[in-house]
């Protein structure tokens, strides 16, 4: 079995709120995160998927980094990174990349493309073969676009291209793990297939490690090994995509495959919808026991008194219920 | 069937500093009581501003439109788009509604959502405002809103994205209309909320006979509510049918491109590569010559005298009651398919 790139232990990241006019009364925590643990294996796809919410990009943003977390362990090759300070961060930021969702705005308009994919070399001190216009260059093609395109700006391309940018930037210091947040979701219908397929090959050409975070179920199961589903800042379900979607086996996942709109009419109609009552509770309130139990139709007293612990039910397929189907 | 709206040869255009931006051209359609109609295209596809202009929303003053959108009424037949102002609002919202993407921005969150749903009574009833209040907690409870008389009291932000779209569907049917415009209602919502607002739309619409039309770019969502479906592409209506020739016969590259390049759930895909329309979505000022999807289509080629570069098809009748404009037959698109599926395979 290939070995891990990334093992995250009981990750807690949990937010203080504001305390307002309130004075005295406690400072209400949105606990984001509450005790996720997974790993992700050399050059393996994990996908990450939930409502909103339910802090999946909590997790892609903390395990970056970009977040000091509250509690728990992230181990990246083989290092414990979580209480590294910033400047001891440095060495593995090279290692680790991210892709975000809106591609207007993680790239700097004031930037031409050219300049926004240097500074990966430039930060890092590192001066590529050939030199840094030409890796820029290689990078450009890479990724399907026009080398000669190096000092456009930003906003001469549309949402897909952009988005080919942010993955060129991503790509440029050759990491083992990129966090993608959302990637084609911004995009349009006939675009996100690219992008998607884009993101297919570099993986599988370079082996690149990939924590893909989405709520479209239908991209995630395209792209990802793994799927990891999140409610209310814990997991629920983790297993091979092919058996979480084949046979979930928490009722919320079950919930969530259901309540996906199927784009073939005849299929849709045959098929049995659950529809969950109400909304997600708020995270800064979560219920108690089993966060899910509030919507749950399976629910009963256990539920409502305790957590149920993630447990390993079959071969890493995991499961947070006191009740799987 | 008597169409309830017919909207004819409406053309939409926005005179902008850099030309004329043709959001919608020779678009027509229509839709019947009881009967579901998609709109479904990607951005800047014309879907949401054709009907913007059915509603007659748009600034007169920097938009030029033209065409018809007849409303059959039981006084007669009124066209829409020459209608004036106060007629336009004599109908809006009695016999036609629309709700919007954004349930957060269309609420106004100063006021309790029941004063702002009375008020949508109020503008076609004389009563009390005891007796607007009495009807938004009836419209409340009939959204499907826990606690109605309480909630009628709340503001916006006190409800979650999904209440508040309900409240939105309450404001907009609390006058019984007849038709219902809804522009990407669950676009803004999580997937298991979204299942409810369709169900709700469904079922509000089954209770009252309305017609109504959907505007989405979310296939899946089209095949779960829709009778009928306009696909539209750079302004125009690409392809229009039941539900079924659009899913499982459809005769534009651009509706097959689109059901093709989706990764799906039910069967797997693992390991398939998505087939992606290569290129992107041609600018509404500067339109190619001929048909608008030419250069991203993998059938052009196959056209004689480069047809599709040069001459902008017609909606033609391809099979029964199932509209293409393209240049292509029906049995040619299946023919070249056949060839051409794995040989488009473009990343």
């Amino acid at each position: 079995m290939a070995e891990n790139i990334l093992e995250v232990n009981n990750l807690k990241m949990h937010f203080e709120g504001k305390r307002g006019f309130s004075f005295g009364s406690e400072t209400p925590v949105v606990k984001a995160v509450d005790g996720v643990t997974f790993n992700v294996k050399v050059g393996e796809s994990v996908g990450l998927v939930g409502e909103s919410g339910c802090g999946k990009t909590t997790v892609g943003r903390t395990v970056m980094k970009l977040y000091e977390p509250t509690s728990g362990e992230i181990i990246f090759q083989g290092q414990d990174i979580s209480k590294l300070k910033p400047r001891a961060m440095k060495k593995y930021r090279s290692s680790m990349q991210m892709i975000f969702q809106d591609p207007f705005s993680s790239l700097n308009p004031r930037h031409t493309v050219g300049s926004i994919i240097e500074s990966s070399f430039v930060i890092h001190g590192i001066t590529p073969e050939g030199g840094v216009k030409e890796a820029v260059r290689g990078l450009l093609a890479k990724v399907g676009l026009n080398p000669e395109h190096i000092n456009r700006f930003p906003h001469e391309f549309s949402g897909g291209q952009r988005q080919r940018i942010g993955i060129a930037r991503a790509l440029a210091l050759n990491p083992k793990f990129i966090v993608a947040d959302e990637p084609v979701s911004a995009l349009d219908v006939s675009i996100q297939a690219q992008i998607v397929n884009l993101l297919d090959d570099l993986q599988k050409e370079f082996g690149i490690a990939f924590l893909f975070i989405a709520h479209d179920l239908s991209v995630v199961q395209h792209i990802s090994d793994r799927v990891i589903v999140m409610y209310l800042g814990k997991i629920m379900e983790m297993a091979p995509t092919f058996d979480l979607f084949l046979k979930p086996r928490h009722p919320y996942t079950k919930a969530l495959l259901s309540a996906v709109p199927v784009p073939d009419p005849k299929i849709g109609r045959a098929r049995e919808k659950i529809l969950l009552q109400g909304d997600l509770p708020s995270p800064a309130n979560p219920p108690k026991g089993c966060v899910f139990n509030t919507r749950c139709w399976k629910a009963q007293d256990l539920c409502r008194t305790t957590v149920p612990e993630v447990l390993e039910i079959a071969p890493s397929h995991s499961l947070a219920c006191h009740f799987p189907e | 069937m008597s169409k309830f709206l017919e909207v004819e040869n409406l053309n939409v255009s926005f005179p902008t500093e850099d030309g004329l931006v043709q959001a919608t051209n020779e678009v027509s359609y229509s839709v019947g009581l009881g009967e579901t109609l998609a709109i479904v295209g990607e951005s800047g596809s014309g879907k949401s501003v054709s009907n913007l202009a059915v509603m007659g929303l748009h600034n007169a003053g920097s938009t030029n439109i033209s065409g018809h959108a007849w409303l059959d009424l039981p006084s007669g037949r009124v066209d829409l788009i020459s209608a004036k102002p106060e007629e336009l609002r004599a109908l809006r919202g009695k016999e036609m509604a629309m709700i919007f993407q954004d349930p957060m921005s269309a609420l106004h969150p100063f006021f309790t959502v029941g004063k702002q749903i009375a008020e949508a009574w109020h503008l076609h009833n004389t009563g009390s405002k005891r007796a607007g209040l009495a009807r938004a907690v009836e419209m409340l409870d009939l959204v499907g809103i826990p606690d109605a008389s309480k909630r009628v009291n709340d503001f916006p932000h006190q409800f979650s994205g999904g209440m508040r779209q309900r409240v939105m569907i309450a404001m907009s049917l609390i006058n019984n209309p007849s038709l219902l415009i809804a522009d990407e209602p669950t676009t803004a919502l999580d997937v298991t909320v979204q299942s409810q607002i369709l169900q709700l739309i469904k079922d509000l619409q089954k209770e009252f006979n309305m017609a109504v039309i959907m505007i989405t770019h979310d296939l899946g969502v089209v095949a779960e509510v829709a009778d009928r479906v306009c696909v539209m592409y750079a302004g125009k209506i690409v392809e229009t049918g039941g539900i079924d020739d659009i899913f499982y016969q459809s005769v534009h590259p651009y509706t097959r491109g689109l059901l093709a390049s989706l990764p799906r759930l039910e069967q797997s895909s693992l390991g398939h590569r998505l087939l992606a329309i290569p290129g992107t979505p041609p600018s509404l000022i500067n339109l190619p010559n001929g048909c608008s999807f030419a250069p991203r289509c993998a059938f052009a080629e196959h056209v004689g005298s480069g047809l599709c570069t040069s001459t902008t098809p017609k909606l033609e009748l391809k099979r029964e009651d199932q509209w293409a404009r393209c240049h292509l037959g029906a049995s040619d698109v299946s023919r070249i398919s056949q060839l051409q599926i794995g040989a488009t395979i473009n990343g």
